[in-house]
């Protein structure tokens, strides 16, 4: 019993423990509130296609933009030791970059939309560049570099756009944001799994994994076993840039209009939030980005939790940071030692109780 | 090679140095801005306006230099501004007295200091996000408290608020021939203060001392017997009290509250801080630095108002761009002063 309960403490899952028991408690709460809340039918979408409705499914589709990112950055912070919060920034700057490329050409075909996510893609790797090389060539704190891209992001978004919302409207467009004809799954959700598989052949053919880790624990020793450490932050970023477009793009098609103000407004916060409740610490080093992708889940989860209990968004906040507050107590060093030393203290207590006995 | 002084010079320390060339750069851009643009920059009303509208934003940034110093970061600060705002004005306008409202004010920022210090302090949970998660709960707070703008409506609080130091001779005369007296509203008094304190209690207290060697080093303070844990509460409570304070001083200089108040007000108290000379790993800044560094930036936005680049997308642009000539300029200087010292 004893050695359960220091395995289940220290993890027996690992660094998973925390985020699955969140998505469990969650689970539990709302089974009890209302258990037509896990309730899934299929339901016609105004083009008449057969598409699958419900509180999961919509939980599943909303925090996609957040599962994209939320991948990427748990590169970047393990590498570097921290974060980039000017992610939000960058993807309206990705989301303007696809809008204008679209409605540069005459008609939009499936070719031209390929186009724009390319050019997408380009500007916001370059962008991922210029906080790279900072950050790695120049040795600034990742936050302090990326604060820079923050301050004037939306601006240059908005300077592309020309100062205006521009709107796009093409069924393609639609399809990338909501359903592809035929297909009952949300496209955003097939998109996510396409980047977490893309991911995964990654490091099955690499040793991106090994060396990112190397690098975070500790940049000089890795340098010193022949990793370059400068090129292994300045790949995070670059492929923190293209989570960024893709993001961006399915931000973009949701609303088939791009509004530099509000798209994904305020995500480089909950991106953070999703790699620290998935247990990686944001000091870098070790990581696993399954643990960051249940983060973004729980999150969105959280938030739909709050709505369906007719919460509204502006107040949502609020009960979001008592969530986090009580996630991040429970997973704190100090109270998992202190809450194992109690333990174990209770069970000894018990054997003498039983040995008492027996005499 | 012999000194003719006798005595030998002491180097600049890196505080010294950084805080050095913003001083300096900031001398430099006003006195082109005098020359070049001409117009107000001409008239002392200019610096007093800037301190106006940026007083609380001086304060904030104070608090946050200390705990940058300590090696952490606190992104509540403009949420909990808000939030003391909002609950100020709304206790105001159902029959409050100003003097308790600075009470409310105070407690409210230390609550947040006290919470957030202890659960980073001694709970030992990542900076970042326990203040992220007091900028949300501060926020969401603001809005349930209410949504819409609420104006003071109090005859006591009016008066606190008209209150100005008025001095004739700093003034200019306009073109109808008044003559304009410069103005400072009492706010600006409250955030010199502020950072005539801060800068006594880091330069000469023990406590402010323990800051600097704890953001240096974290292992070594602690062999060196300084209670590093009590410390760090220190840093955030002092951060949250700042907060309050900076509540207050942003309810006399704009007589409203609003949930959209304060907005980005976080992000632009580090930027301060960093042009000042302030490194986030800690061990290094100034307040006299960050003072200045909140005058560069204001500096920089209204040179950008007055050259004419009126649409709306320059003005971050060109802060966005100023801060990375700063950051780039710190990562320069102080890599060729670590190379000179291992040579």
């Amino acid at each position: 019993m004893k050695k359960n309960n220091k395995k289940f403490l220290s993890g027996g899952l690992g660094q998973l423990t925390i985020p699955l028991i969140a998505i469990a408690l969650l689970f539990i709460f709302n089974l009890i509130r209302d258990p037509g809340f896990f309730s899934i039918g299929i339901s016609h979408n105004n083009d008449g296609n057969a598409v699958l409705a419900g509180n999961l499914i919509s939980i599943i589709n909303g925090a996609s933009e957040l599962a994209v990112l939320a991948m990427g950055m748990t590169l970047v912070t393990a590498a570097c030791g921290g974060q980039d919060i000017s992610v939000g920034a960058a993807a309206a700057i990705a989301g303007s970059v696809f809008v204008k490329v679209l409605k540069s050409g005459s008609g939009i075909s499936g070719g031209t939309v390929l186009l724009a996510f390319v050019a997408a893609c380009i500007v916001a790797m370059l962008f991922g560049t210029f906080n790279g090389v900072l950050v790695a060539v120049f040795k600034i704190q990742p936050m302090i570099a990326t604060l820079i891209l923050y301050t004037c992001g939306r601006s240059i978004a908005y300077w592309i756009n020309g100062g205006a919302t521009p709107t796009v409207s093409s069924h393609i467009i639609t399809a990338i944001g909501s359903f592809i004809p035929g297909i009952p799954i949300p496209t955003p959700v097939l998109i996510v799994a396409l980047v977490a598989i893309l991911f995964k052949l990654l490091f099955h053919f690499t040793s991106l994994e090994l060396f990112t880790q190397s690098v975070g624990i500790n940049g000089s020793a890795a340098r010193l076993n022949g990793i370059n450490s400068t090129f292994i932050k300045l790949l995070s970023f670059i492929i923190l840039g293209v989570c960024v477009a893709v993001a961006g793009t399915i931000g973009v098609s949701r609303l088939s209009l791009i509004n530099h103000e509000t798209l994904l407004l305020d995500v480089e916060m909950d991106t953070i939030l999703a790699v620290a409740i998935g247990g990686n610490s944001l000091g870098g080093g070790k990581f696993k980005i399954s643990g960051s992708i249940i983060g973004a889940y729980v999150i969105q989860m959280l938030t739909t939790t709050l709505y369906a209990m007719k919460v509204s968004s502006t107040d949502v906040k609020a009960y979001k940071a008592i969530v986090i507050v009580l996630l991040v107590v429970i997973g704190s060093p100090v109270v998992k030692q202190r809450f194992g030393k109690l333990l174990e203290r209770i069970s000894s207590k018990k054997k003498i109780t039983v040995k008492g006995a027996e005499e | 090679m012999k000194n003719p002084f006798g005595k030998r010079k002491e180097p600049l320390t890196d505080t010294q140095l950084l805080m050095t060339i913003t001083i300096g750069i900031f001398v430099v851009m006003y006195i082109l801005a005098m020359t070049l643009l001409g117009g107000g920059f001409l008239h002392a009303q200019q610096i007093f306006d800037m301190l106006n509208d940026n007083a609380s934003l001086i304060i904030v940034s104070c608090g946050l230099t200390i705990v940058m110093i300590g090696g952490g970061i606190d992104i509540s600060v403009g949420a909990v501004t808000s939030l003391v705002v909002m609950s100020c004005v709304l206790y105001l306008n159902n029959g409050g007295n100003v003097f308790v409202s600075i009470l409310l004010a105070l407690g409210i920022g230390l609550a947040f200091g006290l919470v957030q210090g202890f659960l980073i302090s001694y709970l030992e949970i990542q900076p970042f996000i326990v203040t992220l998660a007091g900028m949300f709960f501060a926020r969401g707070m603001t809005t349930i408290l209410s949504v819409n703008p609420q104006k003071v409506d109090h005859a006591a609080f009016a008066k606190v608020r008209d209150t100005q130091i008025v001095i004739p001779w700093l003034g200019y005369t306009a073109k109808n021939g008044n003559l304009v007296p410069a103005r400072i509203e009492l706010g600006v008094i409250v955030a010199l203060i502020c950072v005539a304190f801060i800068f006594v209690l880091l330069k000469y207290l023990r406590l402010g001392r323990n800051f600097y060697a704890m953001g240096g080093n974290q292992t070594s303070a602690l062999m060196l017997g300084i209670n590093v844990k009590r410390t760090r509460f220190f840093s955030y409570i002092l951060s949250g009290l700042l907060s309050g304070i900076s509540g207050f001083v942003f309810m006399m200089h704009t007589g409203a509250g609003n949930a959209t108040n304060a907005a980005g007000m976080e992000m632009n108290a580090i930027a301060s801080s960093i042009i000042g000379g302030t490194l986030l790993t800690g061990g290094v800044g100034n307040v006299i630095g960050t003072f200045f560094g909140t005058m560069t930036l204001t500096t920089i936005k209204k040179i950008v108002v007055s050259s004419g680049l009126n649409d709306p997308w320059w003005q971050s642009i060109t802060t966005g761009g100023m801060l990375c000539f700063f950051i780039l300029l710190q990562s320069v200087v102080l890599g060729r002063r670590s190379k000179k010292k291992k040579s």
